[in-house]
């Protein structure tokens, strides 16, 4: 049997978890605190996923530009491919939180949503 | 000048003052002033862009700019008036608030009470005296965050990170996603200061390496930045001479601490404390000063916000109860001690018969990195109050428990906190 350890980062007591494997196949896993804990190790062994925070030019805002983030985790070999796609965007104002930039962004399945309302400027 | 009247006023509306004025409008506080010096709420949670807050206050994850926007919209729902860029540039002992900014001039606010909230400023290149030269492309983290975060700015091409703090290693993940080279992050300690889970998923995922108990010894370039020369150091935090080595870079970022920033409180003249570098104060976060609390950064440095509006909740709630006439006099002042493997206890000291609240919350900081730890609570009999086992204690990461009221007696007149490593049984 074969052990991996990672960090949670689910949190920021940063629990050491230790995951004992058979190839692909998980056979124990410990040091979790939490459920959200227990899916992280899980996840960041089968498929490691991150959330993806930058930001997008705005047209005639009152600030030249809005923070963005994928809605959900996206595979963390799929980082760069939307950083990509997103340098490449402008957004009109007015923006509001939670509103869609783009869906399904560089084929990830989760959408990139704003994550700041800005006015127009008046 | 222009005289105001208002029942409270917090100075700052970043987190801390955003979610104290809402706690003292929710406990019956009428009339309540924000002053902000930027032009708008929310303080640096507006550039903190990257998710991981609100776990434990909302129980799910936010971004900055998320986090502030809900209690920022609180605010703009409810009758408290806010005043953006102003600066407040004085509190008198006669409980008036002296401000300025372009549209009253310099005005004057009578108050009942006062909320500081002014947060905390970055430790700059002077306040480390690095030799070298004195070129362009030396900043502080949370600089080179506003540029790229808010103004959209990359700061340089090639960039050494000193500091392990948690700006920093947020500012190497940043850089890199913008396609910045991020050569390494060194830190002078042998552990990282940052949140472990910022050198997981900031240096590890993109393989920038942190340099531990290492230093800059010299930095090259007349009017640019071109490189800088590292060194590791001793146990003494000296560098050891032939470790040198020459990296090229065009901009460096000084990640190295966060201070209080009490210009305010110091010329109202408060007791201060040494170690966190703001106010010392009691379980209601009031200062020696009755009408003055205080909150957030500007007490003592976070590393959540969650705890940072805990915290603005108390004082707050606490403030409200001295508008409305239902403050209880503090009668019985217990002192709160600790031994020298922790480096601070807020509050430092509190009321043993305020019956208000069944707990008394404390926040604080080990010295060292330990492991199985067990923090014990003894009150002046050497009586043991109370006890908790940790598995990992670091100085990055803020220890918090409550104390129920019923274990403090009118004997209790002070406490002292201890932490020792558990013996094997």
């Amino acid at each position: 049997m074969e052990e991996k350890k990672l960090i949670c980062i689910g949190c920021p007591k940063g629990c050491s978890i230790t995951i004992k494997h058979t190839g692909k196949t998980i056979n124990e896993i410990t040091g979790y605190n939490c459920d959200n804990g227990l899916k992280y190790a899980e996840n960041e062994f089968i498929e490691p996923k991150r959330i993806v925070t930058t930001t997008v030019k705005l047209k005639a805002g009152t600030l030249p530009f809005v923070p963005v983030k994928t809605r959900e985790a996206v595979n963390k070999e799929k980082i760069f491919e939307v950083m990509k796609v997103i340098s490449k965007l402008e957004l009109e104002s007015p923006v509001k939180v939670g509103d869609v930039v783009i869906p399904n962004i560089a084929g990830t399945g989760v959408d990139l949503v704003c994550t700041r309302s800005i006015k127009k400027v008046s | 000048m222009k005289k105001l009247a208002y029942d409270l006023v917090v100075i700052g509306g970043g987190p801390a003052g955003l979610a104290s004025a809402l706690e003292a409008r929710r406990n019956g506080v009428k009339k309540i002033l924000i002053c902000e010096r930027a032009p708008y709420l929310g303080g640096i949670l507006n550039q903190c862009i990257h998710n991981g807050f609100g776990l434990s206050y909302f129980k799910e994850e936010l971004t900055g700019p998320e986090y502030a926007e809900r209690f920022i919209t609180e605010v703009e729902k409810s009758d408290i008036d806010v005043k953006l860029g102003t600066m407040v540039l004085e509190i008198t002992e006669d409980k008036q608030i002296i401000a300025v900014n372009r549209k009253d001039g310099m005005f004057a606010v009578d108050t009942k009470a006062a909320i500081l909230a002014m947060g905390c400023r970055e430790r700059t290149r002077g306040a480390i005296t690095i030799p070298g030269e004195r070129p362009a492309g030396i900043m502080t983290a949370g600089a080179a965050q506003n540029y790229v975060n808010l103004e959209g700015y990359i700061p340089g091409k090639e960039v050494v990170i000193l500091g392990s703090g948690d700006i920093g290693l947020i500012m190497a993940r940043r850089l890199t996603l913008e396609g910045v080279n991020v050569k390494g992050v060194l830190e002078v300690m042998p552990y990282s200061t940052g949140l472990v889970r910022n050198r997981v998923q900031c240096l590890d995922d993109f393989g920038i390496p942190l340099l531990l108990s290492h230093t800059i010894t010299e930095i090259h370039g007349k009017d640019r930045v071109e490189g800088v020369t590292i060194a590791k150091v001793d146990e003494r935090i000296q560098p050891i001479a032939g470790t040198e080595q020459y990296v090229s870079c065009d901009t460096l970022l000084l990640s190295v601490g966060l201070i209080p920033e009490n210009e305010l409180t110091n010329k109202l003249g408060c007791e201060m404390d040494q170690v966190t570098k703001g106010p010392v104060v009691n379980e209601k976060r009031i200062t020696n000063i009755p009408w003055v609390f205080a909150a957030g950064n500007v007490l003592h440095v976070h590393d959540l916000v969650d705890n940072v509006t805990q915290e603005a909740e108390i004082a707050g709630k606490a403030a409200a109860a001295l508008i409305t006439g239902k403050m209880n006099k503090e009668e019985k002042i217990v002192a709160v001690t600790h031994d020298k493997n922790i480096g601070y206890v807020v509050p430092q000291h509190f009321d043993a018969l305020n019956n208000q609240d069944k707990v008394v919350k404390f926040f604080l900081r080990v010295k060292n990195p330990d492991e199985d730890i067990k923090l014990v609570v003894k009150d002046n009999a050497n009586k043991e109050l109370l006890s908790l086992k940790k598995s990992i204690v670091e100085p990055g990461t803020m220890i918090t428990f409550n104390l129920p009221r019923q274990f403090v007696t009118k004997d209790t007149s002070s406490i002292d906190i201890s932490i020792a490593r558990e013996q094997a049984e």
